[in-house]
C-alpha cells in the first residue's frame, strides 16, 4: 500500500489543525468554545476516516458524533449555563503541573512505542476487503463473526435510553396546585387589586408600547403594569408626557 | 507518508483529552475530553484496521461509536440530576461523601 501524495498533504494540513483545536479545548475558558473546537476536531477525524478507506465510519462519525453527540453537548451546556466551573483556576494545588508531567510522560511512552514497533511487513491496505464495497464489508463481518457483540451493543443501548430516562425523571416534592387551589389562593392572600390580574402596559391611545407604565385613572403611573426585568433593567419610560392633559389634543385640519 | 502518522496523531489527540479530564472543573467538559479519548483510540483502530487490510477494526471502531453514544446519554443525564440538586456543573463541588 502506497499512500498517495494528496493524503499526504491532507494529513500534514489537517493533523495540526487537529492537534490545535484539542489543545484550544483545553485551553479557552467558555464550555461552548469547547464545544465547537471539538466538533472541529471529530469534522477532520471524519476527514481521516473517509481518506483511510472507512467510508462509513466517516459518515457515521459526521452523523452521530458532530450531529447527535456534539448537538447534545450543547444542549445540555444550554440547560446548566455558566457557573464558576468555567474558570480555570486550579483548585487542587499542584495538579496542572503533575497532571502536564504525566501526560507528557505518557504521550512520549506512546509516540516511542508507536515509532519502535513494527509489524513486520508492509501496511496492506483495503482495497482487497473494500473490494465489494465498505458498507457491504462491514455488514457481512457485523452479521457474521460480530453478531453476538452487535447484539449485545443493542441491548446496551436499550438500558442507556431507560437509564437516562430513569436519571432524568423527578417526582415533584410537593403537589401541583389544582386549578381551584390556586384561585382560592389567589383571593386568600395578597391583596385584591390584583386578583382579576394586573394591569396592561401603556397609555391608552397614545403610547401602547409594554415599556411604558398604565396611567391610573388619578393619573399616577400604575408599576405593576411593567414587567419586573424591564424595570430591573432600566428600559421604561415615564408615561407622564402621555397623560391627557399634557398631550396637545387640538384638532389640526389635514392637507 | 507512512500510515504510523496517524497512530501519531491518535495517541496526541488521546494524551490531550487526558489531560483536560484531570485538569478541567467544568464536568461537560471533562466529559468532552472523554470523548476526545474515545475519538482517538477510533482513529487507532481505523489506521490498524487499513495496516492489516481486514475490517474489524473499523467493526471495533463502530461498537465504540455506540458506547460512546450510550455514554453520552447517561453521563448528561447524571450532570443533569446533580445540576438539579447541587446548582454546580463543577466537578470539585461534587464531594459529598468526603464529608
Amino acid at each position: 500500500m502506497v499512500i498517495q501524495t494528496p493524503e499526504a498533504v491532507m494529513f500534514w494540513i489537517l493533523a495540526p489543525l487537529a492537534v490545535i483545536s484539542a489543545l484550544g479545548m483545553l485551553l479557552v475558558k467558555k464550555a461552548v468554545h469547547s464545544a465547537l473546537l471539538l466538533a472541529w476536531v471529530m469534522i477532520t477525524l471524519a476527514i481521516f476516516y473517509i481518506a483511510q478507506e472507512a467510508l462509513f465510519l466517516g459518515i457515521v462519525q459526521i452523523v452521530v458524533y458532530t450531529g447527535a453527540v456534539m448537538m447534545l453537548f450543547l444542549f445540555i451546556l444550554m440547560l446548566v449555563g455558566v457557573d464558576s466551573s468555567d474558570s480555570l483556576t486550579e483548585t487542587i494545588k499542584g495538579l496542572r503541573p503533575i497532571a502536564i508531567t504525566a501526560a507528557i510522560g505518557f504521550g512520549g511512552l506512546m509516540v516511542a512505542l508507536i515509532g519502535r514497533a513494527t509489524i513486520g511487513r508492509q501496511p496492506v491496505g483495503l482495497q482487497a476487503a473494500n473490494a465489494e464495497g465498505n458498507v457491504q464489508g462491514l455488514a457481512k463481518l457485523l452479521f457474521s463473526d460480530y453478531v453476538w457483540p452487535f447484539e449485545v451493543v443493542s441491548a446496551l443501548l436499550i438500558t442507556a435510553a431507560l437509564g437516562a430516562m430513569v436519571l432524568a425523571h423527578h417526582e415533584r416534592t410537593i403537589a401541583r396546585p389544582t386549578q381551584r387551589e390556586s384561585a382560592i389562593a389567589r383571593f386568600r392572600t395578597g391583596s385584591l387589586a390584583s386578583a382579576a390580574g394586573l394591569p396592561g402596559p401603556g397609555v391608552f391611545a397614545r403610547h401602547n408600547a409594554v415599556d411604558v407604565p398604565a396611567l391610573l385613572p388619578d393619573g399616577s403611573p400604575a408599576p405593576t403594569s411593567i414587567s419586573a426585568t424591564l424595570k430591573a433593567r432600566g428600559d421604561m419610560l415615564e408615561s407622564s408626557p402621555f397623560q391627557l392633559d399634557v398631550v396637545d389634543t387640538t384638532v389640526v385640519e389635514e392637507k | 507518508m507512512n500510515p504510523n502518522n496517524y497512530l501519531y496523531l491518535s495517541a496526541l489527540l488521546f494524551t490531550i483529552g487526558a489531560i483536560g479530564v484531570v485538569v478541567r472543573r467544568n464536568a461537560i467538559v471533562v466529559f468532552m475530553c472523554v470523548e476526545l479519548m474515545l475519538n482517538a483510540a477510533n482513529l487507532a483502530f481505523v489506521t490498524f484496521s487499513r495496516i492489516n487490510g481486514t475490517l474489524d477494526g473499523q467493526v471495533t471502531a463502530f461498537f465504540t461509536m455506540v458506547v460512546a453514544a450510550c455514554e453520552v446519554v447517561v453521563g448528561l443525564a447524571i450532570i443533569v440530576a446533580i445540576y438539579r440538586s447541587r446548582r454546580s456543573a463543577s466537578v470539585d463541588d461534587a464531594s459529598l461523601l468526603k464529608r
